[in-house]
């Protein structure tokens, strides 16, 4: 530990700190534009200028570490003032050199209002003092794809975008060109960044140079009310704060989350929200003579209730989509087994998985402890589509670290080097008995992990592809003491799933009963007429063109492929317009608060649920959320703690060893990922203007371009 | 003796006669009231009567929506919707005043940054209905354009005291 003076106080600090945390630390605050937590130091904005007394100059806070700094020829520590004369009169100076080509536009500028180069300059810059006659220097505009809008006169040169790029998303489509003044930051080739965390450099970028395209002019940052809540784009539950005005969300933006998302945000997360105004279902409908008709809540049970009573429980059944909360997940649940139904399933993409411990179906190594892995195996998933901010996670780990990666299945761009093992599942086969090279490394690992994505789970032989992930874990130990990574326990087989909803729903139990059917004989069901009814809670991923004759109730929030097959359609409210609890891949329980009312006659969808049960005769016992909730904490006490991933519990075998099911193997079918297309993945993404642009530009074209 | 110089004042009607002095005064003064609305009082160039919304020269509207006469609104008499428009420069799509909840204290027009919100001198827009009030985009521009001339006056003679 170094001893350092700073503005009078005596701190103790860790060398390999930078004099800028050391000083924060102290207390002080250090302006800065460049520099920041999670991209490397560039030291060019010069605004964290500091006075060390005896230096020459000013220096760099950001750039100089505490071992650099010797201690004076006395002995006495080192002093740095942060806020003196020196100190105060060189970042005026350079306040004064970034306003020179900062045009004053601040009144058309959307980052007005939330613009680090706006608090500064009235926090660090000169008083009322211009004495700059000459002309601005004025640069083109970029283009960055459909997301980002540029307005470069703006830049300030902090790069700190192009370093993200570079880094973190792994794309280096960021760059600048020329110096001195003359420096720009270009795509080089008027390309869109072609990245899943393309948004985050809207909100890296300290000035209003690179602004969100969808968001454009449309709002201030003082009139919008700041939602904390959780995404459900993908299985990770990004944190994420939805701003809204009025009855509308103006914009979506990543809450800081160190286990979760640390602070980024896929771009379908982010952009996301204007799918949320259109295609909504906002009254309920009832098909009639094969047409859907407008209808009244009580027309709507009424027509659900009077079917129901002609079916036996055994010819109906239920299935719950990708972005539904827990309370209505257990809502249904409770409503269907007091109907004595059996034919429940929560995973409708037919993933082999669930029923067991929890440890058999959650993303064990947590998040965080990515960081603490040394090889990683990844099984059919594309974690750059499934789960894009877990992929950056990884892409850190492996620029920091030592870090080994090898995939079973389709070949992708995940941003790291990845060792192509195959595509085939009977590589799997090859790495358990030893005879694969990789599984060499995964046995010298200290921390190896096993990420098994929902492409590999959703095939007929998932089960026995979980199977010999769990014995590929267990005889390269992948399964360690228990605790997390920082505990120094280590579980390593992980399930990457690709819906929020679904680990809810596997707590939940909301699986085939006995003699029960899972989603994919509930359709063989339907088809050939043994299913008379089916509920859709927001399902909208399955193929319902083999639900036959079925009576069909959709519960949602879009006009989407499960409601266009419906007869019954309740308007249900997305995950903005309730409150709900959801559960991340990592079983880590997070609350979503509501930002927004939903529109027209749409409900909850735990009101509706409750709603329905009075008309079928079957209410059920809760009247509020709150007690909805009760019951849910009773019946599964790990709701209670919120924002804690599930603890490791250890190698026990009875755990590890039931995880899948033994089973041939289709070798001749490759792995891939679920995920056809990131940008249009469910419901609200389809109905997105801004998505099916991306997906033209981004998936489309590079599919083109591939053929 | 004071009972004397007050039996004089009452027995000569003296209060009666100074009244009637000052009546008289004032009857042949010059008269301080106007006949309103044929007659009307100078107004200062800072007065503060209903809003306009200006145009440059070249007809283009001066308001770029950035927002801050909503922001600074004490009343919150003020609504605000913008979007980029076809050549992409942000513009307003709603411009709203309700001048019922207007207390006319002339923020708006301090907080624009492009003279666009001003309160001209306009004084009698009274209406019979309440919905009249509700002052819309193309009320405000309506009026920027009647009163230009006068708004333009009044900002130049108020320009060196800014």
């Amino acid at each position: 530990m170094a001893k350092l003076i700073i503005d009078g106080k005596e701190i103790e600090a860790d060398p390999t700190l930078t004099l800028l945390q050391a000083c924060e630390m102290a207390g002080a605050e250090i302006p800065r534009f460049c520099y920041h937590e999670r991209l490397s130091i560039a030291g060019n904005c010069r605004m964290c200028l500091v006075e060390w007394v005896g230096s020459p100059k000013p220096q760099a806070s950001c750039a100089l570490q505490v071992k650099d700094i010797p201690p004076n020829r006395d002995g006495t520590p080192a002093k740095i003032n942060t806020s003196s004369p020196v100190a105060r009169k060189a970042r005026e100076g350079v306040m004064e050199f970034l306003l020179i080509n900062h045009p004053l536009d601040c009144p058309i500028c959307d980052q007005g209002g939330e613009c680090d180069l706006q608090d500064q300059a009235m926090g660090y810059g000169r008083a009322s003092f211009n004495r700059f006659e000459e002309n601005k220097r004025a640069v083109e505009d970029k283009y960055m794809g459909p997301l980002v809008k540029t307005s470069m006169n703006r830049c300030i040169q902090c790069t700190r975008c192009v370093r993200f790029a570079t880094e973190i998303a792994g794309v280096p489509d960021l760059g600048a060109t020329g110096r001195g003044e003359d420096m720009e930051i270009t795509t080089y080739l008027e390309k869109a960044i072609d990245s899943e965390l393309s948004g985050n450099v809207i909100d890296l970028c300290p000035v209003g140079a690179l602004l969100s395209k969808p968001y454009s002019f449309t709002a201030r940052p003082w009139e919008l009310r700041k939602t904390e809540s959780i995404d459900v784009m993908d299985a990770m539950g990004c944190n994420i704060r939805i701003d809204s005005r009025g009855r509308e969300v103006m914009r979506i933006l990543p809450r800081i989350n160190e286990g979760v998302n640390e602070e980024w945000l896929g771009d379908k997360s982010r952009f996301v929200w204007d799918g949320l105004k259109r295609q909504r279902l906002d009254r309920p409908f009832i098909r009639r003579n094969g047409k859907l008709e407008p209808a009244s809540w009580a027309e709507a049970f009424a027509a659900i209730a009077a079917k129901v009573k002609t079916i036996a429980p055994a010819k109906m059944a239920a299935i719950v989509g990708d972005l539904a909360a827990a309370e209505e997940i257990k809502a249904l649940r409770d409503l269907m087994r007091s109907l004595n139904v059996a034919n429940l399933d929560c995973r409708q993409d037919g993933a082999k998985i669930g029923g067991g411990p929890r440890q058999s179906y959650l993303f064990n190594s947590t998040f965080a402890g990515i960081e603490a892995a040394d090889a990683i195996l990844l099984i059919g998933t594309n974690p750059r589509w499934e789960a894009p901010v877990l992929n950056a996670r990884i892409r850190k780990t492996w620029l920091y670290g030592n870090l080994k990666i090898a995939n079973v299945g389709a070949p992708r761009d995940l941003t790291y080097p990845v060792q192509q093992l195959g595509t085939s599942a009977s590589v799997l086969e090859d790495l358990v008995s030893g005879a694969n090279p990789f599984a060499e490394i995964l046995k010298n690992a200290a921390r190896p992990m096993i990420i098994v994505g929902a492409g590999a789970l959703s095939r007929a032989d998932g089960a026995a592809i979980l199977r010999l992930a769990a014995q590929l874990a267990a005889s390269t130990g992948a399964i360690g003491p228990a605790g997390n990574a920082t505990e120094g326990g280590w579980s390593g087989l992980n399930v990457l799933h690709s819906a929020a909803s679904r680990v809810a729903g596997l707590d939940l139990s909301f699986l085939p009963g006995a003699g029960g059917r899972d989603t994919g004989a509930i359709l063989e069901g339907a088809a050939n007429g043994d299913i008379e009814f089916v509920y859709l809670l927001g399902a909208d991923e399955i193929d319902t063109s083999r639900l036959g004759k079925a009576f069909l109730v959709y519960q949602g929030t879009h006009g989407d492929i499960g409601a266009h097959r419906a007869d019954v359609i309740l308007p249900a409210a997305a995950y903005t317009e309730k409150s709900g609890l959801y559960v991340n891949a990592e079983g880590r329980v997070q609350l979503a608060n509501r930002a927004t009312f939903p529109p027209g006659e749409a409900k909850e969808d735990w009101a509706i649920l409750r709603a329905l049960s009075d008309v079928l005769g079957k209410t059920l016992p809760y009247d509020t959320v709150e007690q909805l909730r009760e019951k849910l904490y009773a019946e599964l006490p790990h709701f209670v703690v919120r924002d804690v991933p599930a603890q490791h519990v250890g190698a026990d075998p009875a755990i590890w060893n039931a995880v899948g099911t033994a089973g041939k193997i289709d070798a001749a079918r490759p792995l891939a990922s679920p995920i056809v297309d990131y940008y249009l993945s469910n419901a609200i993404a389809r109905a997105s203007e801004t998505m099916a642009e991306c997906s033209r530009i981004y998936v489309q074209r590079s599919q083109e371009a591939a053929e | 003796m004071a009972w004397l110089d007050r039996t004089a004042r009452t027995i000569f009607l003296w209060d009666f006669v100074m009244g009637f002095a000052v009546a008289m005064k004032y009857f042949f003064r010059p008269k301080a009231t106007l006949n309103y609305p044929f007659e009307r009082s100078a107004l200062s160039p800072r007065f503060r009567g209903e809003h306009a919304l200006r145009r440059y020269a070249s007809g283009e509207e001066r308001c770029i929506a950035c927002k801050l006469c909503e922001a600074v609104c004490p009343a919150q008499a003020i609504t605000i919707e913008a979007e980029p428009r076809e050549d992409g420069s942000r513009r307003t799509t709603r411009y709203d005043i309700d001048m019922v909840k207007c207390i006319y204290c002339g923020l708006c027009q301090e907080a624009c940054p492009v003279d666009a919100i001003v309160e001209g001198p306009n004084l009698d827009f009274s209406v019979e209905t309440r919905e009249e009030l509700y002052y819309d985009k193309a009320r405000l521009l309506a009026n920027g354009d009647r009163w230009e001339r006068e708004i333009a006056k009044n900002l130049e003679l108020d320009a060196p005291y800014r």
